[in-house]
């Protein structure tokens, strides 16, 4: 794969000291986390006084955070680009042996972008939720653990050292667990959000795994110094961090083999799908492979690894998707393929990384905008997420009908919106660099074309297979508002791409790519993705448009189709991989330690009585066989006497 | 010397077999003090074989204990029989499992 041209090294994280506006950095992870604290700690001291306006608080300290980061962004385009990496040191964390650990925030162009990401698309989901939540009687709690995630993931992109980091990593993950099980009463939401837990805790073994590594290999976690040392250290040590980050960037990214959990993750509210599960938690693993790129850069190996499981998961979301009748379970599949893309683009080395983060950007608008166009579709449809029972619900709900269209005709990648851009650049630089990686991607770019034109037909288009009595209305304006910012957002996004911006502001962070022609012009690979795409949209049109739409989903079906329903088998995998074993170990465990342990503690305490009341009968009340006894045992002690004296 | 010491060692068994065999706690106790002399004529012996005055002291000894033992075990017997009529060893069999 890619390797690093001669004498040029990843560049390294060498941050000056955050002065004047950008000093304020703290403030947008203090302000969520306040009223994460005022909700959920604070609240319920205050005996029910903010439960009728808890929500207000909640959604308004994303807004001024994202104003602050705004501001930010402004102050950081007014340096030069030589200057763009400040850092702040807060306190000491910890300090034991040789190993000291600040709480020290780094912001540079790359967590400049998330940061706005994270409060920008975070503060129109929080306002969306005060309409989606309105009849929810616990929106207190909910509006606290939103703000509790964004300040988790703040944290996440703001620290400047692994152990940070993996603290915003098990702050979003906590989140993710709380949001997903919130309606408690439900079983399947339940069981959904401790396996979204239990399934990031097996990516968690790789970061915990790396950060010990950094430690003995580097004796810190600081990304600045850990850049700098980078070129002196071994592949092999290279290789291994990497592998390690891949594992945990799979478990929060629903990559294969952990991407069993993003689908039940839908149980969850819909604000919470959009904004954990589309726009930002998810991707906060392509967030740490890229930030890693001073490992991933001297790790060919490591990468090739990324860019396989990449790929493979880009095809396995994109099959998922195909054969899923429940809305939000087929955009979960469509946010696993897109994460796929950006991964890809992430090991696709320095040329890719922007790329990928560019994808991110435009994947976090469109999919948060089609999230929510689901929500809304499912507001006006009595929480019904069956796309079976949809149809016609473009001329019921306009508005949700047009932003929704934005949204698709961005993640399709029709010339012009923000998809487009982001996702053919992902595929020139797979071709340039092997060409299997960009047939395999621009294929995926087709079914991404079906599915999602699949979806379209059944909820908008096709005949009305709406339930007796329901009529569908347009949802208020505090949800249709975030949607029209979103969906312009999806159409305009990709002016990030005008002269390359993106990819000359992340460069201080990614590094300069070794100019590669690709193997055609970049007008022929757009064609011919716009041609795959083309064919994608119009078997969905074939196949789903033109047919009538069955009620009931139809049980006599291919066995692709049934496959692609099963989540092709994820789950029965990891039952026979995992889980069986996992639960037949327990079961030796607990039985050798009931009949093992416990039988030698037990089991001596019986033989011994059963001795007991064997040597008791010698206590037989008998004076005369007590005398007999008295007479043994001196005639012993004499016996014994002799035969030491004559020894 | 010797036949004192076996004369000893006879009264001794004697003494022995009667504790273990005879029922009557009274003859019992007469067996107990029949093996006591059987040991204080044991010592005097000794004592006369090696000349010094140590066993025959020693006698002394076991004589006061046996006097004492025998006031004490007689005032038990004596309320064990006030109580259950019986003098027998073989019915004061009650502290058993």
């Amino acid at each position: 794969m890619f390797v690093l041209a001669e004498g040029v090294t990843a560049p390294v994280v060498h941050p000056g000291s955050a002065d004047g506006v950008l000093s304020l950095v703290w403030l947008v992870i203090a302000l969520p986390a306040l009223g994460a604290a005022v909700l959920l700690v604070g609240a319920p001291l205050a005996k029910g006084r903010l439960d009728r306006s808890g929500h207000l608080i909640g959604a308004a300290l994303p807004v001024v955070s994202f104003l602050v980061s705004l501001v930010m962004f402004f102050s950081l385009l007014g340096r030069g680009s030589g200057s763009r990496q400040v850092s702040q040191h807060l306190f000491t964390w910890f300090e034991v042996g040789g190993l000291h650990v600040g709480f020290d925030l780094l912001y540079d162009p790359l967590s400049a972008l998330f940061l706005l990401l994270i409060t920008g698309v975070g503060s129109l989901i929080h306002i969306y939720s005060i309409g989606y939540m309105e009849h929810d009687a616990r929106r207190r709690r909910f509006f606290g653990y939103l703000n509790l995630f964004v300040a988790a993931m703040l944290a996440l992109v703001l620290s400047a050292n692994y152990l940070g980091l993996f603290l915003g990593w098990e702050g979003v993950g906590l989140a993710s667990y709380l949001l997903i099980g919130f309606w408690q009463y439900k079983p399947s939401a339940a069981a959904a959000a401790k396996k979204a837990f239990i399934v990031n805790r097996v990516g968690d073994i790789g970061l915990s795994l790396g950060i010990g590594l950094f430690f003995v290999t580097f004796g810190t976690t600081d990304f600045s110094t850990i850049s700098a040392a980078a070129p002196r250290a071994s592949e092999g040590t290279m290789t291994a961090l990497g592998l390690l980050l891949l594992l945990a960037a799979c478990g929060k990214s629903a990559q294969v083999p952990l991407q069993s959990w993003l689908l039940d993750a839908m149980e969850g509210p819909t604000p919470v799908s959009a904004l954990i599960h589309a726009a930002t938690m998810v991707t906060a693993g392509v967030y740490l492979i890229v930030r890693s790129n001073f490992i991933f850069d001297y790790a060919p190996h490591a990468r090739t690894v990324v860019v396989i499981v990449a790929t493979v998961t880009l095809l396995y979301g994109a099959i998922i998707g195909c054969a899923k009748d429940d809305i939000k379970k087929a955009l979960a599949g469509s946010t696993m393929s897109q994460i796929g893309y950006m991964m890809l683009g992430a090991g696709l080395g320095i040329a890719g990384y922007p790329f990928a983060i560019f994808h991110l950007l435009t994947h976090g608008f469109f999919k948060a905008n089609m999230f929510l166009g689901a929500g809304s579709v499912m507001h006006g449809m009595d929480d019904d997420v069956d796309m079976r029972h949809y149809g016609t619900l473009r001329k019921a709900m306009p508005v949700t009908f047009i932003t929704f269209a934005m949204g698709y005709l961005a993640i399709i990648g029709f010339p012009g919106f923000s998809g487009f851009w982001s996702k053919d650049r992902i595929i020139e630089v797979a071709l340039t660099q092997n060409w299997l990686v960009g047939a395999l991607a621009m294929v995926g770019a087709g079914i991404t074309g079906f599915y999602m034109t699949r979806l379209m037909l059944m909820t908008f288009f096709t005949e009305n297979r709406w339930k007796d009595g329901l009529h569908p209305h347009e949802s208020p304006s505090v949800m249709t508002v975030p949607l029209m910012v979103l969906a312009a957002l999806s159409a305009l996004g990709g002016l990030m791409l005008a002269g390359n911006w993106i990819v000359d502001f992340l460069s201080p962070v990614t590094g300069d790519p070794a100019h590669e022609n690709p193997p055609l012009p970049s007008l022929v690979i757009s064609l011919i993705v716009v041609l795959i795409v083309g064919v994608g949209v119009a078997t969905a049109w074939f196949l789903v448009g033109k047919r009538d739409v069955p009620r009931e989903a139809p049980q006599d079906v291919s066995f692709a189709t049934r496959a692609a329903r099963a989540e092709l088998y994820g789950n029965e995998i990891n039952d026979g991989l995992v889980v069986g074993p996992g639960g037949r170990l327990v079961g030796g465990l607990t039985t050798m330690d009931r009949h093992g342990v416990d039988g030698v503690v037990e089991g001596g305490a019986l033989a011994i009585g059963g001795v007991g009341s064997v040597l008791r009968r010698a206590q037989n009340g008998f004076v005369r066989s007590y005398a007999l006894s008295v007479l043994l045992g001196a005639l012993l002690v004499v016996l014994a006497l002799l035969a030491v004296n004559a020894a | 010397m010797t036949p004192y010491v076996v004369l000893s060692a006879i009264v001794f068994s004697i003494g022995v077999v009667g504790v273990l065999t005879r029922r009557n706690a009274l003859v019992v106790f007469m067996c107990v003090e029949l093996m006591l002399n059987a040991s204080n004529l044991a010592l005097v012996a000794f004592a006369k074989q090696n000349g010094n005055l140590d066993g025959q002291i020693a006698a002394f000894f076991v004589m006061v204990v046996a006097a004492a033992e025998v006031v004490v075990g007689l005032a038990i017997i004596m309320t064990i029989f006030r109580t259950r009529r019986s003098a027998s060893v073989d019915d004061a069999s009650l502290l058993k499992y």
